[in-house]
């Protein structure tokens, strides 16, 4: 076998053995998977008025609740498992083996990419039982939710893999990691409307890459002429694709360059 | 079958910061030998191995390990480390996973590994095959680290301080285990805290101290332990009574004759490997 076939095999199979022991941690399960649902259960319920006509602010908050779902599973899980697994000697351990790097990455993408596909089908199964959350009808819609799920996952997952070598512990991570997504999801318009916040956060969410992926998603799941009542006056579909690109390339060369197997 | 050393280390140094680890050390570990390496905390000893192991880089010196250098990055130091096992000093992971899962787990990422069965037969695992790894006892633990270094049929295996936390049996089962490793011919490099498993395991013993090798010898005559002064020790009218001898042969031949017979509570006592070692790093005078 060459190489590359073999670094995708084990690829593949650290993907699923990463998977097994996540789904092995209750813990993990909840917060990850289903945390986004309950979210969208409690602003869903409490705010029922309608943002324009015919557009509710569940819709609304569905559109964002999808985007942030691929900064919690790909960044936050990432960010905060990665120094944990770094603490608990795995990734020493790992080092010392035939591995590569790379099917350890490989692995990361897959759980990422699994979990992320079950948490969109939660949110939009939940979304349209308990909201009327219209689905979108052509194909053109579908299409461009389908890239910016897979590129909003891979330039979370490899941000994910940058960051994990800023929390100084495994225990602390979550502590560093969190308030960041909070933070930047109230600045990227996922739980109020973007256009009404003040328009220095505005500005500042315009600088990462939830507040396009969040645009992005309304384009797919708002009707079309909502777009007027954006910053732009559009959705801007071309720029999301742009900024997610350059933050995919930035968490590339970052995660190569820095990625740390043991702490010292 | 190649007859070079399994491991070849000229002048390697290390330094950190503001501190030098490792000052120098030249050793060569032979194929199929079991090495142990002493020393206090902070001597250099974990800094060492982790260069052998291609944990870290050394700043200077010539390190052959299995003929090849273990700094080497990408694909070659990959395939290298199929040839080597390495058991870490502590880990905590795969805690969701079973026995099982674990070590079939990493058998995959080897090119010639051993029967899963078997590995975690030998390491006397098989009553605990099912269990999840956070189940098991701090010794259960460190033998699934053992399956886990040795699953890939390795030519070099390095074990760090391997027993700690051991009972007194489950050393000695331990030790079988090692002792099977080397019939088959693996060689085995071992640092440890435990002198006696030095003595037990070690068919040469070299002691690091400062960063440096201070000594390199069998247990046996490490620090001139066989040609050391013996004490005799007896009991004359009631008072405890020692000389140092090199001759204690001789010392017992007078006492023999000053007592026309039984010398009273007679010991010939050698120096244990504890006391010459302990000497060695300064410890004691």
């Amino acid at each position: 076998m060459n190489s590359l076939k073999v670094t995708l095999r084990i690829g593949l199979l650290r993907g699923s053995l990463e998977l097994k022991q996540f789904l092995r941690q209750r813990e993990s399960v909840v917060f990850t998977l289903l945390f986004p649902v309950i979210l969208l259960f409690i602003f869903g319920s409490v705010f029922q008025d309608t943002i324009a006509p015919g557009v509710t602010f569940s819709q609304y908050f569905v559109a964002g609740m999808i985007a942030s779902g691929l900064v919690n599973t790909g960044f936050q899980q990432l960010a905060i498992t990665i120094p944990m697994e770094r603490d608990s000697g795995t990734l020493k351990r790992l080092r010392g083996t035939p591995m590569s790097v790379s099917s350890y990455f490989i692995g990361k993408a897959l759980l990422v990419t699994i979990l992320m596909i079950l948490q969109t089908a939660l949110l939009l199964f939940f979304g349209s039982v308990m909201f009327d959350l219209n689905l979108p009808t052509e194909a053109s819609l579908w299409w461009n939710f389908t890239w910016l799920v897979i590129l909003g996952s891979a330039c979370s997952t490899v941000l994910g893999i940058a960051f994990s070598v800023v929390p100084k512990s495994g225990r602390g991570a979550s502590a560093v990691v969190s308030p960041i997504v909070i933070i930047l999801q109230f600045f990227s318009g996922v739980f109020f409307v973007f256009t009404s916040l003040p328009i220095w956060m505005q500005q500042f969410a315009a600088i990462f890459p939830l507040k396009w992926l969040t645009q992005g998603m309304r384009s797919v799941f708002l009707p079309e002429d909502f777009a007027t009542q954006e910053v732009a006056g559009s959705w801007e579909i071309g720029k999301s694709a742009l900024v997610l690109i350059l933050w995919l390339i930035v968490g590339l060369v970052i995660s190569i360059r820095t990625f740390k197997w043991s702490r010292e | 079958m190649n007859t070079a050393a399994a491991i070849e280390v000229r002048g390697l140094v290390k330094k950190y910061a503001n501190k030098t680890a490792v000052a120098g050390i030249d050793l060569t570990v032979e194929q199929g030998e079991i090495f142990a390496l002493l020393g206090p905390n902070g001597a250099g000893k974990t800094t060492t191995v982790e260069i052998l192991e291609g944990y870290r880089s050394a700043n200077s010196g010539d390190i052959k390990v299995l003929g090849f250098d273990p700094a080497t990055k990408g694909s070659a130091g990959q395939k290298w480390r199929n040839r080597i096992g390495i058991v870490l000093q502590s880990a905590s992971d795969a805690a969701d996973l079973s026995v099982i899962e674990t070590v079939s787990h990493f058998a995959n990422y080897y090119e010639n590994p051993k029967d899963i069965d078997q590995v975690i037969n030998d390491v006397g695992l098989t009553e605990k095959i099912d269990s999840k790894v956070h189940q098991l006892s701090g010794g259960q633990r460190r033998r699934l680290d053992v399956a886990l270094g040795i699953i890939g049929s390795p030519e070099l295996l390095f074990l760090d301080e391997p027993t700690t936390g051991f009972d007194p049996e489950a050393r000695r089962s331990f030790w079988e285990l090692i002792r099977t490793l080397k019939s088959e011919g693996t060689t085995i490099l071992l640092t440890t805290h435990y002198l006696d498993e030095a003595q037990e395991l070690a068919d040469r013993v070299g002691v690091i101290n400062n960063g440096k090798l201070i000594e390199i010898a069998p247990p046996s005559t490490l620090g001139g332990r066989n040609t050391a002064p013996a004490k005799v020790t007896w009991v004359e009218n009631g008072i405890s009574k020692e000389i140092l001898t090199n001759n204690p042969t001789e010392e017992v031949l007078k006492l023999n004759q000053h007592f026309n017979g039984q010398i009273p509570e007679l010991q010939v006592l050698r120096p244990n490997l504890e006391e010459i070692y302990l000497r060695m790093i300064g410890e004691v005078k």
